[in-house]
């Protein structure tokens, strides 16, 4: 099963490629040097591989590790990016303010307020859900946009740097940055996030919780029947770790990346980690693949823009038909296995 | 395009509701059709972006209404693309929809750099000029805000239409009664998959309109990602205005209402960050989903891959 996924998303990676190739050519670009920039500035290099691809799936891995949480109890989380900025806010707040501290301590309090903010970030979807039966993909999506204005205010309000000119915060300490691995811009934060992934990998498996989830996704109805499982329950709590995590992102990428708030710290990872998350069909291991592969893509879009005048952007080319080449693979094997399995379910496949 | 400062504050708030609500109704209220038929497109945002491209480059080759002609016909293109895949290979459609809307970004970001360069459309680009309507328009506060360019009519007439096609016609009822069972209207003889699949396609369509109002109507050039989560606020109007035309035009004046409180409040002087004022639309939306939503519900088969 996971090998045939791992050729489905290979071949789906040519496919995006191939669509992004003619794309350019047919707008008039040279497809060639444009994705001789892309293959280079993702994994050109040593530095390409570890300074821009693997920095850029840090984040890309935490948000879709929370997201993977929340999508298996079918609680849709579409405020990943909202709930990213509000760790961001909360890192840089109190990353400000840790100057005598020994980075020992300082960086698990960035990182624990960081995940804080993003949880508080998804409180509200989380009561409105519950009390008044108002969707989260309705509600968590709108925050995003509160939480961009929140952002725009914090670094030219409250968190604005001292000599107030540009939009954007102070570095923080010192102290609470993450350490680097020796002649790269990789941190510490790549180390968190395959360990969470080996964790959540090891919850989803072996443990009540994971299969209350996939219970409470896959068949509410006879979770709740059931008597052993509290679906909302459930429910409610896949969202508040979904939070967490986006938010611990938000705060991993301040100390590890950018050391400052600003507006557009995030190139849409809000976003981009939902597909990482669904592209490897919501399994954490896949998810460590799925996010080095579009960290890769960011990094190789980058570069295309350096290099080859192509806009950043058109990497989401790539990034939205190999999900949607793994969707359609996925529903066409399905319909054969059915149509094998039980001849009479062909006659009505409405 | 009109200066809401040179006005009174109110008529320049009502102006200013009634411009941010045009394209958010017009894709409300082709997204409302769709999902009735049972199908929920994230991909709006996605048609609404191709849609503004779209009516940009057709508007600077053959003027603004071949701009809008080429806006639809893109927002329908990307529906087409994103209903095959969910109608007839009933693939998961929050996915697709998300998906679809990273195809746009990317080529839309993409061809929009190679046909204008990094500077932009300009100025050069032909706009829509704003129509008063006969016998209103030289009345004081109400003239001016009732003189607004041709789309907005378009979109304030396609309410009672949408209405009157939704619950009096047979066709009407054949598309709710896909949102709301497949296999039942499937066995009474109603084409499920062929109104499902025409219903997304006008739903983009719409969408595309929305983007060519921004473009032709607003803005007056196109930008990368112009849209700004315009499509997913239209989605969210469509459940704020429960699944109904009439509900969703005054959602849509709702959002745009709140929106435009920024210029009463500009004019007031008050000195409150205005980032507080971006983002008053949305959480006004939140408070009144929440009054809303629980006494209403979604059509039974929204999103179902049956």
């Amino acid at each position: 099963m996971m090998r045939s996924g791992m050729v489905v998303g290979a071949a789906a990676l040519l496919v995006g490629i191939g669509a992004l190739a003619l794309g350019l050519q047919l707008s008039g670009y040279d497809a060639g040097l444009a994705l001789a920039a892309l293959v280079r500035g993702a994994v050109g290099s040593w530095y390409a591989i570890s300074s821009a691809t693997l920095v850029r799936a840090v984040p890309l891995i935490l948000i879709g590790l929370g997201i993977a949480i929340a999508f298996r109890a079918n609680a849709l989380n579409i405020g990943a990016e909202g709930q990213f900025y509000a760790g961001a806010i909360a890192a840089a707040w109190i990353g400000l303010h840790l100057g005598g501290w020994h980075p020992a301590a300082a960086i698990p309090a960035v990182w624990a307020a960081a995940a804080a903010a993003g949880t508080l970030w998804i409180v509200l979807p989380v009561w409105l859900k519950r009390q008044f039966g108002v969707l989260e993909v309705i509600s968590t999506l709108l925050l995003n946009f509160v939480a961009e204005s929140l952002v725009s205010w914090m670094v030219q309000g409250p968190l604005q740097e001292a000599s107030r000119i540009y939009p954007q915060s102070d570095p923080i300490a010192e102290t609470a940055r993450l350490p680097l691995l020796p002649g790269t811009r990789l941190h510490l934060g790549f180390l968190l996030a395959l360990a969470a992934a080996l964790i959540i990998q090891y919850v989803f498996r072996r443990t009540v919780w994971g299969f209350e989830l996939l219970a409470t996704g896959s068949g509410p109805k006879a979770a709740q029947v059931s008597g052993r499982i509290n679906v909302n329950r459930v429910a409610t709590f896949a969202l508040l770790w979904s939070g967490l995590f986006a938010g611990l992102a938000g705060g991993i990428e301040v100390g590890g990346v950018s050391y400052a708030l600003f507006q557009n710290l995030s190139p849409g990872y809000g976003f981009s980690g939902i597909a990482v998350a669904l592209l490897a069909r919501l399994e954490p291991l896949g998810i460590v693949l799925t996010g080095v592969l579009f960290g890769g893509l960011e990094a190789g879009g980058a570069a295309m823009q350096r290099d080859a005048g192509v806009p950043s952007v058109a990497v989401y080319v790539v990034e939205g038909v190999v999900i949607l080449v793994v969707l359609l693979a996925e529903a066409v094997t399905r319909q054969v296995r059915t149509t094998v399995a039980l001849p009479d379910a062909e006659a009505d496949p409405t | 395009m009109i200066a809401a400062m040179d006005l009174d504050p109110l008529t320049g708030f009502l102006a200013a509701s009634l411009r941010v609500a045009t394209p958010l109704l017009l894709a409300g209220i082709g997204e409302t059709v769709t999902e009735r038929s049972g199908i929920i497109n994230l991909g709006l945002e996605g048609a609404m972006l191709a849609g503004a491209l779209a009516s940009a480059i057709g508007a600077s080759a053959y003027g603004p209404w071949a701009g809008v002609a080429s806006a639809m016909a893109a927002g329908a293109l990307v529906a087409a693309g994103f209903a095959a895949c969910v109608v007839f290979v009933r693939v998961n459609q929050i996915v697709a929809g998300t998906a679809v809307t990273l195809v746009c970004i990317g080529l839309t970001g993409t061809i929009y750099r190679r046909a204008y360069g990094a500077a932009g459309v300009g100025l050069s680009l032909p706009t829509l000029t704003p129509i008063s309507v006969p016998g209103l328009g030289n009345l004081p506060v109400v003239g001016p805000v009732l003189t607004q360019p041709a789309l907005t009519y378009v979109a304030v007439g396609l309410v009672p239409l949408v209405w009157w096609g939704l619950y009096r016609t047979r066709w009407g009822l054949g598309l709710r009664a896909s949102g709301e069972a497949g296999p039942l209207a499937r066995a009474a003889g109603v084409r499920v998959r062929s109104l499902r699949f025409w219903a997304t396609v006008f739903g983009g369509a719409m969408g595309g309109l929305a983007g060519a109002t921004l473009v032709l109507a607003q803005v007056g050039t196109f930008a990368e990602k112009m849209t700004a989560g315009r499509g997913y606020i239209a989605i969210a109007i469509v459940v704020l205005g429960r699944w109904h035309p009439g509900g969703v035009a005054l959602a849509a004046l709702l959002f745009g209402a709140a929106t435009a409180l920024q210029f009463l409040f500009q004019s007031l002087r008050l000195t409150v960050p205005y980032q507080f004022f971006l983002m008053l639309p949305y959480l006004l939306t939140l408070l009144a989903l929440a009054g809303v939503v629980g006494r209403v519900r979604a059509p039974a088969a929204l999103a179902a891959e049956e």
